[in-house]
Order: C-alpha cells, then structure tokens, then sequence
C-alpha cells in the first residue's frame, strides 16, 4: 500500500525494550514509576533517557521495589495521570498485591513484562511462568510477538484500558531476550497521528475515581459481607468479558488509522481446512508459522490458532474451532502451572472449553520453551508430527517425554 | 467542607449491581459509625503553659480529631478521640499526658 506524505513512517531498528520504551513515549504518558529488572531493565532505562532530555513531559519516580512502582502508579492513576511500568519475573510477583489494588480500583495502568522464568535456580530467559501464574488479577492480558506488535499494543492498550466501560488495566507481554533484547525494525507513525488515535485523557480524572485534595474521598473501604463486595467482584469479570467488543473495535480502527493487520483475541493461520491444529502465544507462536509451511508443503493440512488475549480469554473463537470438524489439537504452554490437569496453565484452560462442543476432538498439552530452552522449526514440526501421529493411529504417542498426558518438549530423557 | 456540602453515603443497599458505580467511595461524613470516642481507655489532655502551639499533634493524629490554627492552642474532639496516644508521644514538648478515664 502507497503511502501519502502524511502517512509516512519513521522506521528505526530497536530492540524489543526499546519498542517498549517507544510506545510509552508516544502514548505521552504522565508517569512512570519502575524498579530495574532483568530482561526488562532497559525498558525504563530508556525512558528515563526521554524524560532527562526533555523528550517526553512525564514525571519518573523512582521507588526501591516492585510492589512500591504498582503502589506509586495506583496514586498516580488515581488523580488521573496516564500511568505506564515494566517488569519481569520475580519483580512482577513482587508486585501482585498492588496488582489486585490497580484492578480493584479499575485504574487503566498499562505495564509491558518482558517474561522471564522464576527462581530458584536463577533463570532470565524466555518463560512466561511470571505472568501466567497472576493471570487471574483482574488485569488484561495480551501477548506481542513481534517488535512492531509491542510498540503498537501500548498505544492501542491505553485505548482499550481508558475506556470508562473497560477501565481495567492492561498487560503488553514479551518473551525475554528472545524479544526484548533483539532488534528489529520498528515503524513509528507521526506523533500527530497518534495523538489523534490517543483517547483524550478526562481533566478530572477518572468518572469512578477521582484524588482531588479539595474533594477528600475515602476509597478502598471495608465492605461488609452483605454489602456490595461479591457485586463489585462479578462487575470486574463482566467489564472484562465485554472487553471483548472494545478490544476489536481498537483494533480494527488501529488497523485502519495505521495500516496494520493485527487480528482480534487470535490470529489464525492456515485454519481454514486444517484437521490438526497447534494453539499457542507468544513469540514461539509466530515461529510455529514456518513449521506449518513446511507441513504444508508435504501435504499435511496443519494450521496454527495463536492466542494473542488470555484475559479476556478468546472462549467464542475457540468455541467455533472446536466445531468446524477440527480432529486434534495441541495446545503449548511456555509456562507452568504445577500440579493443574495438565501442568501448563492454558492447556487446562483451552481444554476447558471442550464441553461446549459435540465433536470429539483430541487434546495433546505440551510444555515447551521453559526457561529459555531453544525450541527450533524442527522441534515444532516434531510436535505437529506427534498430532499426526494421534490422527492416523488414534492412539496417543508413549515417548518419554510425555509425562502425565503432556508432552515436556526436550525433557531430559537419557536417549 | 460543610455538612450541607457533603454527598450522601450509600445508606440505602443497592438493589442490582446494574445500578452499582466502578468502585464504592465514601464521602466525608461525621463520625458515620458513632461515637469512637466511646472506646476510649485515656484521655489526651493538653497542658496549655507547656503547649509551644507547634501543631504537631494535629498533623499526626490518625483519627484528624485535633483542630489547630498555626499559633493557637490545639483542641480536641473527645466525641472522636479513641484515646490511640499518639499525639502524646509525638509532641516535643510532652504537653500531652494520657489520663485514665473513670468508670
Ligand atoms: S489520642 Fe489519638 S485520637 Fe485522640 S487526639 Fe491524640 S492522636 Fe488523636
Ligand atoms: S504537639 Fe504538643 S506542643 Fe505541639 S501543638 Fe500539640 S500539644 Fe502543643
């Protein structure tokens, strides 16, 4: 597509944090509040690159831990300020009281993780555990698996966030290092485009929720059993559910204003007449894609469903997967969920769903990627080649790596 | 803030979580529990010749039933105060003592 003058795109190789640091930038936020964590440190250390040279108007506070940033940015949010963190790993679980506090208090703070995996032993790598394991606070969750998708989902996050009928705060997750410290090309449309997209932020705070020294309010009260707490508790999970049709429309209309073609709460590859299907998120997600090319090309009718929302979850579109004559499916975790059904957090919950269909579909779970470990096109192809495996013989694969009906991709098994 | 200014609290329970806002708020109000002074064991009395008109207990008091004016003797609202001592220990001048109430 021809682009006008006035479209044009500034294009500049960054890595993944920086894209980060980018996408707060041009979302003009306020404040940011961050604790150093590896991968995600040079996320904030660029922002406050920004804020020292003048080049973004925004307050930076600094704090000596996780749980103070979210405390801070909960003050922050709640006179109003557009307010934006990043995190990683034990930083994130650090923060998980303040997180509930920022839902609870239905703030649209929007914080990027660069994902790492949890100690002990130590592990900085790629492994989503962190932000899987707090998938329930009330927060939406959405995954970029490309550089260009981190940057552009800050701004559409502020969107979807700042809407008062969402008003919920908003997660951008990463893989770390095999994201945030790559680098790529990053395309970044004039400021004065995106100040268009940007909602405008309310002059007196939020409709809800307002600090204002000169109307004292009292928030966060104690709310007896038999007042409104269970109510106040089902309106979060109704906001978040009927998120749904805001986070489309977002996204249509960034699409629109920017020239992109990101898809709804998933992205869907080669679907369409697929018997074997691979489900999964995340930047191994986007690799899956050449792993069914090559399928592909062997005759293999293999698609992939890749989840690019896991709150709110995409229940309707895997709803319609599981009717459209689909035989198997594999559903990857880069992550775990010890001692759950299948020992990967979205497996179980993707399985779950499987009750709202009258077809019979097997399910293999997989584990893969855990703490870094590299997953090649080959090791995908593998997977998909298990699925095959499941369709022709119907009979499940026995191999030592399938441990508890999940496959643990790359378990050490002494062969 | 007057009285009058104030916005009602939610007496009335809601009937339908239609009608409910994003999060419950509380307006200021006077002593919307009752008297807290009620739980008192002792009782901060100010001596006014040892008083410096500091403010410091009107600053520090968690219950904010101290009125004070820069260069006035503070006072204080025994219907409120829950006698916590806080504004005792905290006073340079250890103008406040902590009296045991009688029966
Ligand atoms: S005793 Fe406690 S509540 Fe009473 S005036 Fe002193 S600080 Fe306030
Ligand atoms: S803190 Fe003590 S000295 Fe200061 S105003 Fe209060 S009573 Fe007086």
């Amino acid at each position: 597509m021809m682009k006008t003058e006035q479209e044009k795109e500034n294009i500049l190789i960054m890595s993944g944090n920086y894209a980060a640091a980018w996408g707060a930038k041009c979302s003009n936020v306020n404040v940011i509040s961050a604790y150093p964590i590896t991968p995600q440190t040079t996320v904030v250390e660029k922002l406050s690159d920004f804020v020292d040279n003048k080049e973004l108007d925004a307050k930076y506070i600094r704090v000596e831990s996780e749980h103070s940033v979210m405390a801070a940015l909960v003050g922050s949010s709640m006179t109003g300020a557009r307010s934006f963190s990043a995190t990683s790993g034990q930083g994130l679980l650090y923060m998980a009281e303040m997180l509930h506090w920022v839902s609870s208090s239905r703030l649209p703070i929007v914080t990027t993780i660069a994902s790492r995996g949890i100690a002990p032993p130590w592990n900085i790598w790629a492994d989503y555990t962190d932000i899987l394991s707090i998938r329930d606070c009330g927060w939406i969750i959405q995954f970029a698996s490309t550089h260009q998708e981190i940057f552009d989902s800050i701004l559409m996050a502020y969107k979807i966030a700042e809407n008062p009928e969402v008003s919920l705060p908003y997660f951008v997750v990463y893989s770390g290092f095999s994201q945030s410290h790559t680098s790529k090309p990053v395309s970044i449309p004039e400021q004065q485009r995106i100040n268009k997209f940007l909602p405008i932020l309310p002059e007196d705070g939020w409709g809800h929720l307002n600090l204002n020294p000169d109307k004292p309010v009292t928030f966060g009260n104690l709310v007896m059993p038999e007042q409104e707490y269970l109510d106040f508790r089902f309106m979060i999970h109704d906001s978040m559910v009927k998120s749904k049709k805001n986070i489309h429309d977002t996204i249509n209309l960034f699409n629109q204003s920017f020239g992109r073609d990101y898809g709804g709460l998933v992205e869907k590859y080669m679907c369409d007449d697929a018997e074997v299907i691979l489900i999964s998120y995340g930047g191994l997600a986007e690799q899956s894609k050449d792993a069914v090319d090559k399928l592909r090309d062997q005759g293999n009718k293999v698609g992939l469903f890749k989840l690019r929302y896991i709150r709110p979850f995409p229940n309707e579109e895997l709803i319609e997967l599981f009717n459209s004559g689909i035989k198997v499916i594999g559903v990857v975790d880069q992550g775990t969920a010890f001692g759950n059904p299948t020992g990967g957090p979205i497996s179980t919950e993707v399985m779950s769903l499987l009750n709202h269909t009258k077809n019979r579909i097997d399910v293999l779970p997989c584990i893969w990627g855990i703490g870094g470990r590299n997953v090649s096109v080959d090791d995908q192809i593998g997977l998909f080649e298990k699925l095959l495996y499941i369709k022709n013989n119907n009979e499940y694969p026995t191999d030592e790596t399938c441990q508890h009906g999940t496959v643990w991709m790359g378990l050490k098994t002494g062969i | 803030m007057k009285t009058s200014d104030k916005q009602p609290a939610a007496q009335q329970p809601y009937k339908s979580w239609k009608e409910l806002p994003h999060v419950p708020v509380s307006y200021p109000q006077l002593g919307s529990i009752g008297a807290t002074g009620e739980w008192r064991t002792f009782k901060p009395e100010i001596n006014a010749e040892a008083c410096n008109k500091c403010g410091m207990c009107y600053l520090y008091c968690p219950d904010g039933v101290i009125s004070y004016k820069e260069g006035t003797l503070p006072e204080i609202d025994y219907m409120f105060c829950k006698g916590c001592g806080i504004c005792a220990s905290i006073c340079p001048k250890k103008a406040i003592e902590m009296v045991k109430e009688k029966e």
